[in-house]
């Protein structure tokens, strides 16, 4: 679904209003189909278990989804401007480990998190310069800084270890408790899924990013500043690896060299699922919150149906293939109706 | 951790095979070792004397399964003390990586070449050592295994954490205690084939079969693979499957810590008893906070320790690695070889609220 064209100037495309609105159907289309899907799979595993949905059950999934969440929205920021940033894992382990060690010295948590946010942030401008100014492959440059972050990060932190110990108990509290079932946790991460997914949706600089994923030479040509859009698009994705890192270090309560290995392909991998496509230019971060917290579902209803863990990945991956197929079919139709309205309005106008 | 294989690096595989290669090549063409200061070091050939005189001024290489790594560094440090105290030297070489096969099998060509008295190899693989320990071995090298044993015929003594029948007994009776004899119990385990955590819960299942346990119901045993967050939500998915679940045993450092996470994050803390394997370290602040009772391991130290007095006692020739033939190991008292030349320093340690501050590692 390369084809979001939003278009910049407005009045260069007389029927962008009932293609906008045709586009709008097609997002939601995308996003319900992945609530139905979470939907239907709670209610089957609750129907068979009934303490799966009990109040510690919700607190729970939420609380699973919500680092996914944080980081997949960065993400997804940055596959919309057709680029991705493979260094989130590295980025989360390093800004999580920069974080405990603060904490550790009986450092405050509110400077431990912008520490983290700080750090993450700063590997942003670093994958953002790289990829803007080096005119290289996205996935070539983040695969890169992604081994580099992850070699920094062994020679820093060699055989040393954050335990649960080390961290202030309100700081830990944190990481679990919250108001009623909702954790503090996941209102933060809504907090800035909201924020974002305004930001994306109605300001100019937010809609510059479709226009660069769907065709970056078009939006270079309507004057689109593409250099500052990857840059913002990759400072707020490190920026969100580095609070998802804070956050990793407050649930978990145990970060060491190895910490986040290996989460970038679940964080591409949630993203896709929610409906972000992989060639630019379309999707919400609303679907890659929601394909984020599909995927932790998944992990936490096998256990509590008794069903063995070693089918997570596969079901992942046929999530995954299934999410692409749809995509393409969506593609197809829209493509197909987009011409059908254009071809209307041509022989409205010849008539 | 504990037998759970991690990637494996295959650029460094490559490169370390070659390495291995030329150096075995070396190793075999060029070294001869001065048979007069090392009479009692081919002692796999010559007699056991207990009454020998331990012999001083020898050197000793530790090589773990991967350098770094927080418990062979505790674990290779009681090595070194033991060796000063004994009035012998100590080094310490090996692989990042607790993987790299054939890193570790051109280190031990290295000190053999190096014409070091004895080593102390913890293996990565039963078998891919084997023909450069022996080697060392012809060359008059003390071979000694700790933590992970290779073929028994590729080294003379092996210094056992613990037996799999002490760690499985044990686990269960401590979680017995806990929960009064009584209850559902489930175990969250590693990866699926993980050889000595599934050697340990076949032991586990059969002490359960025991009267004393009649009343103990194992449901289930889930699998976290190592891996913080899956332990995590194998845990969650544990106590919402059995609501009545009384206990958890998690033979894996990792695995304990995140379940002890995760339980002292929920309503199921202090109701839901766990113990297992793992480091007061790691466990410190759930010990503390009520979440965990006690759990157990065997200290690094003392098997370090055990490791280096078996070597230099190899060395001195007290023991030639045959089953019956006892050495003393300082203040670790005397110890006697088992089948296959396997010593183990005892049962492991109980970490309680009272005794966790004394430990660090």
């Amino acid at each position: 679904m390369t084809m979001t064209v939003e278009p910049v100037r407005q009045e260069v495309a007389p029927e962008s209003t009932s293609a906008r609105r045709l586009m709008d159907k097609m997002f939601k289309a995308r996003e319900l189909a992945v609530i139905a899907v979470l939907v239907v799979m709670l209610g089957a595993t609750q129907l068979s278990n009934t303490e799966f949905l009990s109040q510690q059950g919700i607190k729970d999934l939420m609380l699973n989804a919500t680092i996914l969440v944080l980081v997949a929205i960065g993400q997804a920021m940055v596959v919309i401007t057709r680029n991705v940033d493979l260094s989130v894992g590295s980025v989360l382990g390093i800004s999580a480990f920069a974080a405990g060690l603060y904490l550790q010295d009986g450092g405050n948590a509110l400077v431990a998190v912008l520490l983290a946010v700080g750090i993450g942030a700063l590997f942003g401008v670093v994958n953002g310069a790289l990829v803007s100014l080096g005119k290289v492959p996205a996935l070539v440059v983040t695969l890169g800084t992604l081994y580099i972050i992850r070699g920094i990060d062994s020679i820093w932190v060699g055989s040393r270890q954050i335990t649960a110990n080390d961290l202030p108990g309100g700081f830990v509290d944190f990481g679990h408790d919250g108001i009623s079932v909702v954790p503090y946790l996941a209102l933060l991460t809504l907090a800035v899924l909201v924020v974002v997914a305004y930001y994306l949706r109605s300001y100019r600089s937010g809609r510059d990013m479709y226009a660069l994923g769907s065709n970056p030479e078009a939006a270079r040509l309507a004057g689109v500043p593409i250099r500052a859009r990857i840059m913002t698009a990759y400072v707020v994705c490190g920026a969100l690896a580095g609070l998802a890192g804070a956050l990793y270090l407050a649930r978990f309560g145990n970060v060491d060299s190895n910490t986040g290995n290996g989460y970038e392909l679940i964080v591409v991998s949630a993203v896709v699922v929610g409906g972000v496509a992989f060639t630019g230019g379309s999707g919400t971060v609303y679907g890659a919150a929601l394909g984020a917290v599909l995927l932790t579902s998944i992990n936490g209803v096998l256990p509590a149906l008794g069903v063995s863990s070693v089918w997570v990945t596969a079901i992942n991956g046929f999530l995954l293939l299934l999410a692409i197929a749809v995509d393409r079919i969506l593609a197809l139709r829209v493509a197909g109706a987009l011409r059908k309205k254009a071809a209307q309005t041509r022989s409205a106008r010849h008539a | 951790m504990f037998g759970t294989p991690a990637r494996s690096r295959r650029l460094t595989l490559a490169l370390a095979t070659v390495t291995a290669l030329a150096l075995g090549a070396t190793a075999c063409g060029g070294t001869t070792k001065d048979d007069a200061s090392k009479d009692g070091g081919s002692a796999a050939a010559g007699k056991a004397d207990p009454n020998a005189e331990t012999k001083k001024g020898l050197t000793v290489a530790f090589l773990p399964k991967q350098v770094n790594n927080p418990y062979f560094t505790t674990a290779d440090n009681g090595g070194k003390k033991a060796l000063q105290e004994l009035g012998s030297s100590y080094k310490e070489v090996g692989t990042s990586s607790g993987t790299d096969t054939a890193g570790q099998v051109s280190y031990v060509n290295t000190l053999t070449q190096q014409q070091v008295d004895a080593m102390a190899v913890s293996a990565q693989d039963p078998g891919a050592l084997c023909t450069a320990l022996k080697q060392a071995m012809r060359n008059g090298v003390s071979v000694v295994t700790y933590d992970s044993d290779t073929n028994a015929d590729c080294r003379q003594v092996f210094v056992s954490p613990a037996s799999a029948e002490d760690l499985g007994r044990t686990q269960v009776e401590l979680l017995a205690k806990q929960i009064g004899n009584k209850g559902e119990i489930a175990i969250l385990s590693a990866a699926q084939t993980a050889t000595n955590q599934n050697a340990w819960i076949d032991v586990m299942k059969k002490e359960l079969e025991k009267p004393a346990y009649k009343d103990i119901k194992l449901v289930k045993v889930a699998y976290g693979d190592d891996d913080a967050q899956k332990s995590f939500q194998q845990t969650q998915g544990l106590l919402q499957e059995y609501p009545n679940l009384k206990g958890i045993i998690s033979p894996t450092t990792v695995g304990i810590k995140a379940a002890a996470q995760y339980l002292s994050g929920s309503k199921y803390k202090g109701k839901v008893k766990l113990t297992g394997l793992g480091t007061p370290n790691d466990m410190r602040a759930y010990v503390k906070n009520g979440t965990v009772d006690a759990f157990e391991l065997w200290e690094p130290a003392k098997l370090g320790a055990l490791a280096a007095h078996a070597a230099v006692a190899l060395e001195s020739g007290q023991i030639t690695g045959e089953k019956g033939q006892s050495f003393t190991a300082g203040d670790l008292g005397s110890f006697t070889l088992g089948e296959d030349g396997v010593v183990s320093p005892g049962e492991p340690t109980v970490f309680t609220k009272s005794n966790i501050d004394q430990y660090d590692f």
